[in-house]
């Protein structure tokens, strides 16, 4: 089984130097790139089936296709890596940072090739302090060698890549928050359309990926379109994918694995299973703002159709597994307050819906429910859907919630009818 | 045009419009808090949720916010349906659950949007159970009280104070459901703009100060349509009054000149209105004749005395007219010495001789390259700078249009245009705000700037130039060469005739050049323009020297206070040579002592008239109460005078006899309908249907129904009783529609949101460009050139108008008095280090703490205008430079 | 007259490198209120008053941008600040165990410093490392798989 991402990630935890990246075949996509017209790196990654690794799946080919090229396009244009990975339960993209830089810039350096790009930001979570100075590191080696800078590898290409460490806010992982951010500003989201591509940082096209959307994007350029898809166990996408878990299983930790791998094989194979005592009562299949899932659904292959067709979403592929000794609304509970703590405040859903919500949730588990309570966080669950606010961190945020009322909701009623948590000890 | 569907419904639309604006526009009630018509959309409160449909066949549809939504052919929404009704339900529970149960006692009460829309809306019983979030208030200076409990967050002051006022000492704090919006630390908002917080906020956040210092219910006041007469751009405004005394000013929307807003000077420079100094009653110095004085001063006319008449800038035209009707033509004289009326005048026949348009305020904002000479224009004509800086945007703005982005699209277009702004120049005789939205600026005496227009002019006539006053000249030539509207900025607050000609002589070469340009002047008061078309036999200045060699003249002073005019010493000289003195004006002054008759003025709120802004657009503007005491239009004292009568004659007699002998003033018999209009057989009343207090208002005094006093000069009633419809658009006093009590039931006046009122804006322009007018006039050098120093006004919005800087409010804001310099000009007079200095000119001295200003050219020396202590000087002057004591 | 500056020659330096890539100054807001507070702990008023001319911004817009994020501080902070993860894999694998471990070590509740300075004790969202929950940074360090008997050798690397 090809691990492409993670195969050279050093297991004593420091990162792949330059030189060992090299060795590994490292800037060879680059070179190929280089080597061909934008339009066919496009097409190429166009034909790998790459999905979006941010969460929504979106096929990264085609999300490039939307940025003005030629002469008149607007300049410069910009390529982002969003690594700000603030969402509850994920974990993968730290492991890509950390363990090999290179792999990120090299992706990135040949998007903003296909794009036209001459300026890139990598915006890096706060708390990745290591992954930081990792980066830095990786960036002037990189500005050394003349894979970055002008005129790269003598072509008449040339790029600045910058990394800019957020100051912590969950909404800045929004890509268009994400945006504001890097302009200095507040980091509300904007308004879509218009997108990113045609109006982005400064007002100028500018693609956002995920760290591991950009990883991806050397080895497809290194070995084709073809060996891609074939990584893949899914219909609908190329590749191989970051899985995780954490929670009560026996060994927490990120796999690369086939996209389309089944939650059972995740779960039992590779997390060996739960922990001794525990019980599997539910799990998060793609971080806190994707809808629960049941043991009954094991089966279920963890690529973008088949989670949404099982009603929930993959995310970010990074698994919260509930035990039976967890209380279902106390989860909630804290994933509630989470979200209703990083909203931005922009929009009335979100910044009043969410902080109501989570009240309610904190009544039931003080032992202060009412049985309306239950219309009510029913209520939210509409009311913050998708279209209704103003970005995806609320209806995000509605997606366990939701699901737990539907697959959980004799432990919210126990909470009303008894007024108190019986998983609380003492 | 697009066909859209709302509720099945089909519907012409014109294009380029979001679907909330067509909602409203077709009178359909859809409610909202972050969009606004000038300000557009950003998406963020979601109460427009609307529920939109694929096609025909689409049954389920999905929630949209109609602000976000473009009304494209084919576009099909629903509003009456459950789904998007449950969820502006749901929205706006949500938005309440934080908000105080303060209605009773909030000054918004009554005329709340947030009301409104939560009525609108269905949420009327509180489900949330917890606690409600609390915020700390802030000392926001002397106009805004800022309660922030109340706040929705639609964010709409933060984007009309920063983004669109160009403010910077406001913000929005925090994250999440904490946010806050206000100053990082408690203090005076600076911004010029700030009262408009007032009405952009859709609840009590920002309310009123200056109407909490006497407040009352809003459904209580009794209010008239009316004009601002705090400078020369005319602004509309709806002006309220209780129990005789004024209590706000609003904003009367008018589609060409100020749309909705007004600057502070406007809003809350009414006070002085309330001052204890009012003259209240008919007066004389000497009562040994035993007779009243309104009879002695009949009398005294009667005897047919020699007579003078100084008009006022600040009087209405009628009034004015009346004046000179009473002593003649040859008798009348501009109530403004001559430098000030040359400039005046000069401007008038620019705009009435030359070949280029004056465009109105709303138009200015089309225009896509600015030339500013000289002009102050934040101090002089504030509203005109908030249009200006809208102006700035015009093409960086288009770049967001390549793109595909609406016009309506707010934050999108401002995250295309960043901070980019222009062309836009300026050349100035000191360093002035609107050089934040400026790419390029000149600071000069009177003379280098017109030597750098000069260099423009013929640069522009000869499309090549040299490149003179460091490339200063050449930029602004090829920029406005390279435009297809440039619009040429200037006025008299140089007080320099020359300046006034070389900006026409800018803009005629650019006529001359083929380009659509533009040319606005600022001038110095509500009504200059009226008094400088009524024409006059000569300024103060002749005034006096007629005074100085006839002993036997009656003068008749209109509503000018002599001592803010000219000099202690001239002034009191002007009163002791004659005859007699008929005073008519409203405030208690150093010339009130001295004369022997005074007829009390209304003011703005007393009386009626018409004022030409420096636009050449004549606008009328009604009494808001009839004063319980011998207060009057000027107009009718001069009447009574005139004919010896006892009352008026009624206005439209008036105007009936001035626009008789004035043909260009021809225009104003349409400008408002006349005193016998009725909506069938109604008036139109100043009162809203929802006052309250009319039986119990004097309960006090009496338990009886006091008959409303009869307003013989309007369609308009002093009570609720009348036509509660829409009222013709020069005769709306206040807005209401049903379930809109606040101000943005303007859109139910509009023909289509953020557009023209129904029937025409209010308000006609009287001068139109000459097709085969002048594009060239003579430069006359700038006079005196005796002196290093040539002493400038510097304008101040706070302290430069002669009423507005008599109101509490306002009073407060005046800086102090200072004399401006650069480090470079004291060095060079050996003053380093002074904190007082002087300046000379001929043999008067002003003596003042020095304020440093390094943008100061090194010959120029500033003296704020109107000050109390700077008063009388006439400028520009040259002068010398001396150590104070 | 001479008041105190409150940003060192060397962070205004560090600040005016940042606008190297930029379009405009006002860009390098975060990036500033970062190198403020490397140096000086937290952003006080007089902090953002002395940002303002080097951003060419107000002090206002400035302070708009300060308070929406997490990680600016623009309260005085302890000389050690901990940071404990209160996200959902850290709740599930023992977060209030460490939490009230904390909070009788420190004898200070979330939001406070210790009456001697050494630290300030705040909850901070998902650290990223879910694998190895419960997890805190302190100051730049990451502690995973914590159980609370090993937190007095952790805090005693703190002076
Ligand atoms: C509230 C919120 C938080 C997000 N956080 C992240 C994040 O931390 N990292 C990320 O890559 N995408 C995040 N996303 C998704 C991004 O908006 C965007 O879709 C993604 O970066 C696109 O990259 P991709 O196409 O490579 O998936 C978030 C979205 C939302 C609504
Ligand atoms: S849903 Fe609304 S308030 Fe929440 S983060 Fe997105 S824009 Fe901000
Ligand atoms: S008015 Fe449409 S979202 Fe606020």
């Amino acid at each position: 089984m090809e691990r492409p991402l993670t195969e050279h990630i050093k297991q004593d935890g420091t990162p792949l130097s330059l030189k060992e990246y090299e060795a590994v075949g490292g800037y060879q996509g680059l070179r190929n790139a280089l080597k061909v017209s934008p339009a066919d790196v496009m097409n190429v990654v166009k034909d790998s089936k790459l999905r979006g690794r941010g969460g929504a799946g979106f096929p990264t080919g085609v999300k490039w296709s939307f940025v003005p090229m030629g002469d008149n396009a607007p300049s410069p244009k910009y390529i982002v890596a969003n690594g700000d990975e603030m969402e509850p339960g994920t974990f993968k993209d730290r492991l890509l940072v950390e363990g090999n830089p290179h792999q990120l810039i090299e992706g990135m350096i040949i998007s903003a090739y296909a794009i036209g790009a001459s300026m890139s930001y990598i915006f890096l979570r706060w708390a990745y302090h290591e992954a930081a100075k990792r980066i830095q590191y990786a960036l002037n080696e990189a500005y050394e060698a003349g894979y970055l800078g002008k005129n790269i590898l003598g072509s008449p290409f040339s790029l600045e890549m910058d990394l800019h460490t957020s100051v912590g806010r969950y909404i800045c992982g929004e890509e268009t928050a994400l945006l504001n951010a890097l302009e200095g500003k507040r980091a509300n989201p904007r308004n879509k359309p218009p997108f990113p591509q045609v109006s982005g940082l400064f007002g100028k096209p500018t693609i956002v990926n995920n760290v591991e959307t950009f990883s991806n994007i050397p080895h497809i350029l290194a070995k084709g379109a073809q060996w891609y898809i074939s990584l893949s166990k899914s219909e609908g996408g190329g590749g191989t994918k970051l899985y995780g878990a954490s929670g009560k299983v026996k060994r927490p930790a990120i796999w690369e694995l086939p996209l389309g791998t089944t939650l059972g094989e995740v779960i039992e194979e590779h997390a060996g299973g739960m922990q001794d005592g525990y019980k599997l009562r539910g799990l998060l299949p793609g971080g806190a703002s994707t809808d629960f899932l049941t043991p009954d659904q094991m089966n279920i292959k963890l690529d973008f159709e088949e989670v949404a067709k099982a009603g929930s979403r993959m995310g970010t592929g990074t698994i919260i597994v509930m035990d039976d000794k967890t209380c279902p609304v106390g989860m909630c509970l804290n994933l509630e307050q989470f979200f209703a703590q990083e909203s931005c405040g922009w929009c009335t859903p979100c910044r009043e819906g969410l902080p109501w919500t989570a009240k309610i949730l904190l009544a039931l588990e003080e032992g202060n429910g009412k049985p309306e309570d239950i219309d009510h966080l029913t209520f939210q669950t509409h009311y913050n859907a998708p279209g209704n606010t103003f970005c995806a961190l609320a209806p995000g945020a509605m997606e366990p919630l939701q699901s737990a009322l539907k697959h959980f909701r004799e432990d919210f009623d126990e909470h009303i009818h008894t007024h108190r948590c019986k998983y609380q000890h003492g | 045009m697009a066909k859209v569907f709302i509720d099945n419904i089909e519907y012409e639309v014109p294009n380029g419009k979001n679907m909330l604006e067509v909602a409203l526009s077709l009178g359909l009630d859809l409610p909202y808090f972050c969009w606004h018509p000038a300000m557009h959309s950003v998406g963020a409160c979601r109460q427009c949720a609307v529920t939109n449909y694929r096609d025909e066949n689409d049954t389920r549809g999905r929630i949209t916010m109609a602000c976000m939504l473009d009304a494209t052919d084919g576009t099909r929404i629903s509003i009456n349906d459950q789904k998007s009704k449950d969820f502006r339900a749901g929205n706006i529970e949500s938005l309440m659950i934080n908000h105080p149960h303060d209605c009773p006692v909030c000054d918004e009460g009554g005329e709340c949007h947030l009301q409104d829309m939560t009525v609108m809306s269905g949420h009327n019983y509180r489900r949330y159970r917890f606690k409600k979030r609390t915020h700390i208030n802030q000392d926001l200076g002397p106009f805004l009280n800022h309660e922030m409990n109340r706040c929705i967050q639609c964010y709409r002051c933060v984007r009309f104070y920063n983004d669109y006022a160009g403010g910077k000492d406001f913000g929005v704090f925090a994250s999440a459901g904490r946010v806050y919006f206000g100053r990082s630390e408690p203090g005076t908002l600076e911004n010029e703009f700030s009262g408009n917080l007032v009405e952009v906020c859709p609840t009590g956040v920002f309310t009123d100060k200056t109407l909490k210092k006497h407040f009352t219910r809003k459904w209580d006041l009794t209010s008239a349509p009316s004009v601002c007469h705090q400078c020369s751009v005319g602004c509309n405004i709806l002006a309220s009054e209780r129990y005789g005394t004024m209590r706000r000013v609003m904003t009367r929307f008018n589609g060409d000149v100020n749309g909705y807003f007004l600057c502070d000077r406007g809003r809350f420079g009414y006070e002085y209105v309330n001052d204890e100094k009012r003259l209240t009653r008919a007066a004389q110095k000497d009562a040994s004749s035993g007779s009243d004085p309104v009879s002695s001063v009949k009398a005294h006319i009667a005897s047919r005395p020699k007579m003078i008449g100084i008009g006022s800038p600040r009087a209405s035209l009628e009034s004015n007219f009346m004046l000179k009707r009473l002593v003649g033509a040859e008798n009348f004289y501009q109530g403004i010495p001559s430098n000030e009326a040359d400039v005046i005048n000069e401007v008038l026949r620019v705009l009435r001789e030359g070949k280029v348009r004056t465009p109105s305020l709303k138009e200015m904002e089309d225009f896509d390259t600015v030339f500013v000479l000289g002009e102050d224009v934040t101090n002089t004509a504030p509203m005109m700078a908030l249009g200006l800086r809208q102006t700035a945007k015009t093409l960086p703005k288009q770049k967001a249009y390549a793109l595909r982005i609406q016009h309506w699209n707010d934050a999108a277009i401002r995250e295309v245009v960043q901070d980019e702004k222009g062309p836009f120049f300026l050349a100035t005789g000191y360093a002035t705000k609107l050089e934040e939205v400026s790419t390029s600026v000149y600071h000069g005496d009177t003379n280098s700037l017109l030597k750098l227009s000069e260099a423009i002019t013929n640069e522009i006539r000869s499309g090549s130039g040299d490149n003179q006053s460091g490339g200063f000249s050449h930029q602004v030539a090829q920029a406005l060469l390279a435009s297809e509207k440039p619009l040429i900025v200037s006025g008299t607050g140089m007080m320099s005739k020359s300046i006034v000609q070389a900006a026409a002589n800018i803009a005629g070469a650019l006529k001359d050049a083929g380009r659509e340009v533009g040319i606005v002047y600022a001038v110095p008061e509500a009504n200059s323009m009226g008094l400088a078309m009524l024409g006059a036999a000569g300024s103060l200045d002749d005034a006096i020297s007629r005074v100085n060699n006839e002993k036997d003249l009656t003068a008749v002073v209109l509503e000018t206070n002599l001592f803010y005019r000219t000099d202690n010493q001239t002034a009191s000289d002007f009163l002791s040579h004659c005859h007699k003195t008929i005073l008519i004006d409203s405030m208690e002054n150093e010339c009130t002592q001295e004369a022997d008759f005074i007829l009390p003025a209304g003011t703005f709120a007393e009386s009626d008239g018409t004022m030409v802004n420096n636009e050449g657009r004549a606008q009328r503007y009604y009494q808001v109460f009839k004063p319980n005491n011998d207060m009057r239009s000027s107009w009718a004292w001069l009447d009574m005078m005139i004919n010896q009568t006892e009352e008026a004659r009624p206005y439209d007699d008036i105007i009936r006899e001035m626009l008789e002998a004035n043909p260009a003033l021809e225009k104003i018999k349409t400008l408002a309908p006349a005193a016998d209009f009725r909506i069938g057989t109604q008036k139109i009343p100043r009162q809203t249907h929802r006052f309250s207090g009319r039986t119990s208002m004097n309960a006090h005094v009496s338990v009886h129904e006091g008959k409303p006093p009869v307003d013989n000069d309007s369609p308009l009633t002093y009570t609720m009783e009348g036509y509660h419809g829409k009222p013709p658009s020069a005769d709306i006093p206040f807005y209401w529609s049903p379930g809109w009590n606040s101000i943005q039931s303007i859109n139910k006046y509009q023909i289509e949101v953020g557009g023209d009122l129904h029937g025409g804006n209010p308000g006609l322009r009287l001068i139109e460009p000459n097709e085969n007018g002048i594009t060239r006039f003579e430069v006359n050098s700038a006079g005196n050139n005796s002196g290093r120093y040539e002493v400038l006004p510097s304008w101040h919005i706070f302290g430069s108008g002669e009423m507005s800087a008599m109101s509490p409010a306002i009073e407060k804001r005046i800086p102090d008095v200072y004399i401006a310099v650069s480090d470079k000009a004291l060095e060079k007079a050996g003053l380093q280090g002074a904190d007082k200095i002087s300046v000379r000119h001929q043999s008067a001295t002003i003596t003042l703490p020095v304020k440093v200003d390094n943008s100061l050219p090194d010959n120029v020396v500033l003296l704020p205008y109107g000050f109390k202590d700077t008063v009388g000087w006439r400028f520009p002057f040259k002068g010398e430079l001396e150590r104070g004591v | 007259m001479v008041t105190a500056q409150v940003i060192s020659n060397e962070a205004r330096q560090e600040i005016e490198k940042l606008f190297h890539h930029l379009p405009h100054k006002q860009a390098a807001c975060i990036d500033a209120l970062k190198i403020v507070q490397k140096y000086n702990r937290w952003v006080s008023d007089e902090a953002l008053q002395e940002l303002a001319p080097i951003l060419e911004m107000s002090v206002h817009e400035i302070d708009s941008v300060a308070t929406f994020y997490n990680i600016i501080f623009r309260r005085p902070v302890g000389r050690h600040v901990i940071l404990l993860c209160n996200s959902v894999s850290c709740w599930i694998m023992g977060y209030e165990e460490i939490k009230k471990a904390l909070k009788d070590k420190l004898k200070i509740d979330f939001g406070m410093t210790t009456k001697d300075d050494r630290f300030t004790f705040l909850p901070i969202p998902c650290l990223g490392t879910c694998d190895h929950a419960p997890a805190m940074i302190i100051d730049e360090d990451l502690y995973r798989d914590l159980k609370p008997d090993q937190l007095d050798e952790i805090l005693a690397k703190y002076e």
